[in-house]
């Protein structure tokens, strides 16, 4: 209810700018593009890494960047996290009738990253039919899980920018390892980088739950029905993020600004 | 020119205050230039027969990337330049006895240097270390260095000298962020930063390397390696001398006929 009040506040008040609003879509847009670009490039020349074909690295792509970009859509409001903080905008929300998480994804909400998510979308309409995979109903609830847990796997790490806020006040820019990292490189199937990270991005950072196993499994190199429900086990990967997040909270001292 | 040298050591000092972002920086650019040698890795795996350049030369070229990925890189526009121009600081600006392009050329260097200065070292010891098709080699021999190191400061100033029409523009859009967006991230790619050029499909790499994009990152750091040499090497540098003389030119008299009709925004 409340959250579809601040909706339209916030589509109003970007919409005032609209060729500043346009013009930030359309880089949105080319940025994701060149990354789409740099892929057909590379597999034009190599044709498959691994084994992995060109349309099924399409759809890789596809599935994290439009999880990536949702969960922007609604949790970048953690971003812009340290300067809430640090102009004492945090005290005024502390004091409100109201859950703090909800306040601060409440607070800002970038209509600008639709230019990532149209181009999700282009790449997932093309890809799902060219992958070669046969679509049965099992696959496509592989793929809504994995579209729903991924964009809650990168919620869970902007959450976790934010929490270190409390401690550091700064936004730390080691974090952009792990969420335009996460962009960046899960485009590729995680297991072409190496046994070591894909172990990484599946016991710390659960991306390769949401990315890799139920993509074997929709592409049909493994049978193993387990893949098809392990982005949903990422989903948990939520669970320690808000727990630091509330461990964070405990350790707030106001700035005074 | 002495106010010039002092606006330069003041930037740089300045700059070199912000330490413990530049050592946080340097994890990501750590993990960033891994992943990416990983990715190559399995690229050529899969098919070394087409891979453009030696694997070595490959990662001689990443790691360079990285450790000065505050030279050359056009996102880092200075948004205080942007911003004076349309909060209307500008006027503060020219009232100064100084020429506003060289300042503002000035400043970008100095800032770019500066942060360079504190992240480089340490990812170039470790790239050194690192094992062998995988690590920071030595560069091909003295001459190719000593040419890094020259094409190295032309791309720089190529770079800064691209950014300045970026900043101009803004006279213009009075809306820093789109502009910005658009330019960075077509610069980006056609200048290498993605993808190293050599793994463009030839006909497009052709193109490519006639622009003004091909004389900034992409020419010293496959100069190091020994990837560009001979003929091919004399035409880089040519080519990259006239691109720098051309944008110099083109924004100095672009500044000029700007400001003759620039609008004061208020403040």
């Amino acid at each position: 209810m409340l959250y579809g009040k601040y909706f339209s506040i916030h589509l109003k008040s970007q919409m005032q700018y609209k060729t500043s609003f346009f013009l930030t879509v359309a880089g949105q847009f080319l940025t994701s593009f060149f990354a789409f670009l740099s892929i057909c490039f590379l597999l034009g020349r190599f044709r498959q890494v691994d084994g992995f074909t060109f349309a099924e690295i399409l759809l890789c792509f596809a599935v994290v960047l439009m999880a990536f970009s949702l969960a922007e859509c609604f949790a970048r409001g953690f971003d812009t996290f340290s300067s809430v903080i640090s102009n004492g905008e945090f005290d005024r929300i502390l004091v409100r009738p109201r859950n703090e998480i909800f306040q601060v994804l409440a607070s800002r909400i970038e209509f600008s990253r639709i230019g990532r998510l149209a181009q999700a979308i282009i790449v997932i309409t093309y890809a799902i039919p060219a992958s070669g995979v046969s679509w049965t109903f099992d696959k496509i609830i592989t793929l809504i899980f994995m579209l729903i847990s991924g964009c809650a796997i990168f919620s869970g790490l902007f959450l976790i920018y934010a929490s270190f806020c409390f401690f550091t006040t700064e936004g730390l820019e080691f974090m952009n390892m792990f969420t335009d990292g996460g962009r960046e490189f899960g485009s590729y199937p995680l297991s072409i980088y190496g046994e070591g990270v894909l172990k990484f991005f599946t016991y710390v950072i659960p991306t390769a739950l949401f990315q890799y196993y139920p993509f074997l499994y929709l592409t049909g190199r493994s049978g193993n029905i387990i893949y098809m429900f392990l982005p949903l086990a990422g989903i948990l990967f939520l669970v320690p993020c808000y727990c630091f997040w509330r461990f964070g909270l405990r350790h707030y001292k106001s700035t005074g600004s | 020119m002495k106010q010039y040298l002092s606006l330069f050591r003041i930037r740089f000092t300045n700059n070199l205050q912000y330490r413990a972002a530049a050592y946080a920086g340097v994890a990501t650019q750590f993990f960033w230039g891994f992943m990416e040698l990983l990715l190559y890795r399995a690229f050529y795996r899969s098919d070394s027969a087409n891979f453009p350049m030696d694997f070595a030369q490959l990662s001689s070229y990443i790691w360079l990337q990285q450790a000065f990925l505050t030279l050359f890189m056009v996102w880092y526009l200075d948004s205080e330049i942007m911003q004076t121009i349309t909060n209307g600081n500008i006027a503060y600006e020219l009232s100064r006895p100084m020429d506003l392009y060289s300042m503002w050329f000035i400043k970008n260097i100095s800032a770019r240097l500066s942060r360079a200065f504190l992240r480089c070292v340490p990812v170039l010891l470790f790239a050194a270390f690192l094992p062998k098709p995988y690590s920071l080699s030595l560069p091909h021999d003295f001459p190719a260095f000593a040419l890094f190191l020259i094409t190295s400061v032309l791309a720089l100033f190529t770079v800064v000298s691209f950014c300045m029409l970026v900043y101009i523009s803004t006279f213009y859009t009075m809306s820093p962020i789109g502009i910005r967006v658009v330019a960075s991230s077509l610069m980006e790619f056609l200048s290498g930063a993605i993808i190293p050029l050599p793994f463009l499909p030839d006909g497009i790499r052709r193109i490519v390397d006639l622009t003004p994009f091909a004389s900034m990152q992409n020419l010293p750091l496959r100069i190091y390696s020994g990837n560009i040499a001979g003929a091919e090497m004399v035409r880089g540098i040519l080519l990259q001398i006239f691109w720098l003389l051309t944008m110099l030119l083109i924004g100095r008299l672009w500044m000029k006929k700007t400001l003759k009709k620039v609008v004061i925004q208020g403040g």
